[in-house]
C-alpha cells in the first residue's frame, strides 16, 4: 500500500500559470522578477505569496525593461532566474533579451501570448510566434523556444527549459498563451530539488586573487571580435538541432498533415476525431520545440501527405517555417484567427474539406 | 637607465592600485573619469575588498569602465545599470555592488530604473558622472545640460522653452526615503579629489550596514565635447556647473546622538 502510495505522484487541479509557478520554485529557481500583465499576473502572485517562505527572491520591478535587466545582473551572477510576462511586456523586454543572448546567459522568460499587435487583447493568441523563434531584439540570435500544450506541460517545461538553458548559456522561452495560462487542469508536479546547479566558473561573485576577473558583456568594439562572438553563437545554435522535440498524432496512414503547437494542437486533436468519423485521415505534427524547428520532422512527411494544413491562432507565422522545410515539395495551407478569437475543431475541419474540394478540382483539371 | 635603478634607495610613497588593471585610460586628456576610477579603485584596495566587489559599467564615455577595474564586473545595457546592479545586490547581498554612470545613462534613458533603485533602498553605491554632455556620442545635449550651453544637437544653446532644464536629479534622489547617504562632489581640486575619496569609503561602510542607496554625483567636465582645453574646462565648470549643481553632502545619515537629541 504504501510503496503504492509512492508511485502515485502529486495531483493536483491548477491554473497553469500556478502550475508553472510551483514548478518554478520546484526548479531551484532562486530570483524571479516581474511586472504585472494580464494574463500571466498570478505567477507574479503565486511566487510573491511562495517564493518568500521557500528561500527564494522575487521583485516586482518598476517596468518590464527593469526586471528584464535584473535578469541579466543576476543571472550574471551565478543565480538560477526566471522573469515571466506577456505579449507587449515582452516587447518591453528585447533589448534585454539582446543584451542575455549575446552575453550568453542562461535565464526563463516565460510569454503568456495574449492578441496583439498594440494594447491589443487579452484573450489567447500565438501572434508573437515571430517575435519568440527569430531572436526578437536587435541582432543575429535566438531564444531557445518550448510551447506546451497543457497544464502539465506548463509546470514540465519549467524544468526542461531550464536544463537547456543552462547547458547552452542561453535564454530559454516558454511561449504559452492567455488560455493554457488561464484553464485548469489535472496536473502531476515535479519533485522538487531534482535540477542540480552547474558550476558558473564565468559569473560575477567577486574576483579571487588566483584568477582573471570575470566580465559579463554584450560589447565587443573589434569587428573582428564581433564577427568571432557571432560565429560562435551559431555554432550553438547548429548544436541545438539535437535539441529538436515534436509530437506525432495519428501519423500513421495519415493523408494530411496539420502541424500546430500549444493550444492549437489541442484544437487539431479533436479536429483527428472529427476528420476521421467521416473518413478523412487527418495527422498531426505538434512542434514542441519552436527554435529549434523540427524541419527534418515536418520534411519527412512531404513524400506521405497530400498537402500540409498550419493551423496557428494569428495571420501565418509558423507556416512559414513548414514551407521552408517542405520547400515547395507539397502544398501549405494555413488557417488561423486572430485578435484573440480561437478557432474550433469544427471550423478546421470545415477548411481541410474545402482544401479537399479544391484540390480535387485541380486534380481533375490537370488530368491526374 | 632601468627604473629599478633610478629608484633604488628611494621609498615607494604611491604607485596604481592593484585593483587598477595596467591598461591605459581611454580618456581625453583632463577629463574627470580617470581620477574618479582611481579613487574609487584606490578605495576598494584600501578596504581590502577587491575579492568581495561586483561594479557595473553603464553605456557612455566609461563604457569600458571594466577594463581598467580589476574586478568582476558587468556591462549593463544603456541606462539601466542600476537595475543590473539590483539583480546582482539581490543574489549577492552579502557583496558589495556599485553602479557608475554618466548623465545621458542615469538622468535620461535610466531616470524611472535611478528612481526605482533608490526608492527601493537597494544596498548599493550610484556612482554618477555628471558633465552636462553627452561625451562618447560625439558632444550631443544631456538632461544635465545647462541653459544657453551649445552642444551639437542645441547648436543654439539649450533654450528651456523648447527642451525644459537641467534635471537636478541628485536632488530628487536625496528626498527618497530610500537614499541613505546623497553627496556632490568633484575632482577639480587636490581637495576635492580628496572628498571624493572620503565619500566613496564612507558609501562602501554603509553599505556593510544595509541601510540604503548611497549616491554619489561627480560634477565633471567634457573638454573635447566642450572644446575647451583641460585647464579652461575646469574653470568654466567652476564658473557654471557649480552655481547650478553646488557641492555637497544633500542627504548625510544622521548619528546616534542627533536622533536622540531630535526625539527630545
Amino acid at each position: 500500500m504504501d510503496q503504492t502510495l509512492e508511485l502515485i505522484r502529486e495531483a493536483r487541479l491548477m491554473k497553469g500559470n500556478e502550475a508553472l509557478a510551483e514548478a518554478a520554485i520546484r526548479a531551484g529557481v532562486q530570483a524571479y522578477f516581474g511586472y504585472p500583465i494580464t494574463p500571466q499576473s498570478e505567477i507574479l502572485e503565486y511566487l510573491s505569496r511562495e517564493m518568500p517562505k521557500r528561500g527564494g527572491i522575487v521583485l516586482q520591478a518598476e517596468s518590464e525593461l527593469a526586471a528584464i535587466n535584473m535578469i541579466y545582473g543576476a543571472s550574471g551572477a551565478g543565480a538560477r532566474v526566471m522573469t515571466s510576462s506577456s505579449s507587449p511586456g515582452i516587447s518591453l523586454m528585447q533589448e534585454g533579451l539582446s543584451y542575455i543572448a549575446s552575453a550568453q546567459l542562461p535565464c526563463l522568460v516565460v510569454n503568456v501570448n495574449r492578441g496583439g499587435p498594440g494594447l491589443g487583447t487579452i484573450q489567447p493568441s500565438q501572434g508573437d510566434y515571430f517575435q519568440a523563434t527569430k531572436g526578437g531584439g536587435h541582432g543575429d540570435y535566438h531564444l531557445i523556444v518550448l510551447a506546451p500544450a497543457s497544464v502539465q506541460e506548463m509546470a514540465d517545461f519549467v524544468f526542461d527549459a531550464i536544463t537547456l538553458a543552462e547547458k547552452y548559456r542561453n535564454p530559454a522561452l516558454i511561449l504559452a498563451d492567455g488560455a493554457l495560462g488561464q484553464m485548469m487542469e489535472k496536473v502531476e508536479l515535479p519533485e522538487e530539488g531534482s535540477l542540480e546547479y552547474p558550476e558558473k566558473s564565468w559569473a560575477t561573485v567577486g574576483k579571487p586573487k588566483e584568477r582573471e576577473r570575470n566580465i559579463i558583456t554584450s560589447l565587443f568594439i573589434q569587428p573582428e571580435k564581433m564577427e568571432k562572438i557571432n560565429l560562435e553563437l551559431q555554432e550553438k545554435y547548429r548544436r541545438l538541432k539535437e535539441e529538436v522535440r515534436y509530437e506525432l498524432v495519428s501519423t500513421d496512414d495519415a493523408e494530411i498533415l496539420m502541424v500546430a503547437y500549444g493550444l492549437s494542437a489541442r484544437i487539431c486533436q479533436k479536429t483527428i476525431d472529427l476528420a476521421r468519423e467521416k473518413g478523412i485521415k487527418l495527422g498531426l505534427l505538434r512542434p514542441i520545440t519552436l527554435y529549434p524547428f523540427p524541419e527534418e520532422a515536418v520534411a519527412s512527411f512531404a513524400s506521405k501527405v497530400d498537402f500540409y494544413l498550419v493551423v496557428e491562432m494569428n495571420a501565418g507565422q509558423m507556416i512559414e517555417d513548414v514551407k521552408l522545410s517542405v520547400n515547395g515539395s507539397r502544398p501549405v495551407f494555413h488557417y488561423g484567427r486572430m485578435g484573440g478569437m480561437i478557432s474550433s475543431p469544427e471550423e478546421v475541419l470545415s477548411k481541410v474539406e474545402e482544401i479537399l474540394e479544391t484540390q480535387s478540382v485541380s486534380n481533375t483539371s490537370t488530368g491526374r | 637607465m632601468q627604473i629599478n635603478d633610478s629608484i633604488e634607495g628611494l621609498e615607494l610613497v604611491y604607485q596604481r592600485p592593484a585593483t587598477l588593471t595596467d591598461t591605459p585610460f581611454h580618456y581625453c586628456p583632463g577629463c574627470g573619469h580617470g581620477v574618479a576610477h582611481k579613487l574609487l579603485m584606490e578605495v576598494v584596495e584600501e578596504m581590502g575588498i577587491q575579492e568581495n566587489t561586483i561594479g557595473v559599467a553603464p553605456v557612455g564615455c566609461s563604457v569600458f569602465a571594466y577594463h581598467y577595474m580589476n574586478i568582476d564586473m558587468q556591462e549593463a545595457a544603456h541606462g539601466r545599470a542600476s537595475a543590473v546592479a539590483t539583480g546582482i545586490k539581490r543574489v549577492l547581498p552579502d557583496k558589495f555592488v556599485f553602479s557608475y554612470q554618466g548623465d545621458g545613462d542615469l538622468a535620461a534613458i535610466g531616470t524611472a530604473e535611478t528612481i526605482h533603485t533608490v526608492n527601493r533602498g537597494e544596498n548599493i553605491l550610484i556612482v554618477f558622472i555628471n558633465n552636462g554632455i553627452y561625451g562618447m556620442t560625439g558632444g550631443q545635449m544631456a538632461p544635465t545640460t545647462l541653459i544657453g550651453q551649445i552642444t551639437s544637437t542645441s547648436p543654439y544653446g539649450r533654450d528651456e522653452k523648447l527642451i525644459g532644464y537641467p534635471l537636478k536629479i541628485t536632488d530628487m534622489i536625496a528626498i527618497l526615503p530610500g537614499a541613505f547617504y546623497v553627496t556632490r562632489q568633484s575632482v577639480n581640486t587636490a581637495g576635492n579629489v580628496r572628498k571624493l575619496k572620503k565619500a566613496f569609503q564612507k558609501s562602501f561602510e554603509f553599505q556593510k550596514l544595509n541601510k540604503g542607496t548611497c549616491f554619489i554625483e561627480v560634477v565633471s567636465n567634457c573638454p573635447s565635447g566642450w572644446g575647451m582645453t583641460p585647464v579652461e574646462a575646469n574653470k568654466w565648470m567652476e564658473e557654471n556647473m557649480f552655481p547650478y549643481y553646488p557641492l555637497g553632502d544633500l542627504k548625510v545619515p544622521r548619528t546616534e546622538k542627533e536622533k536622540g537629541s531630535n526625539n527630545a
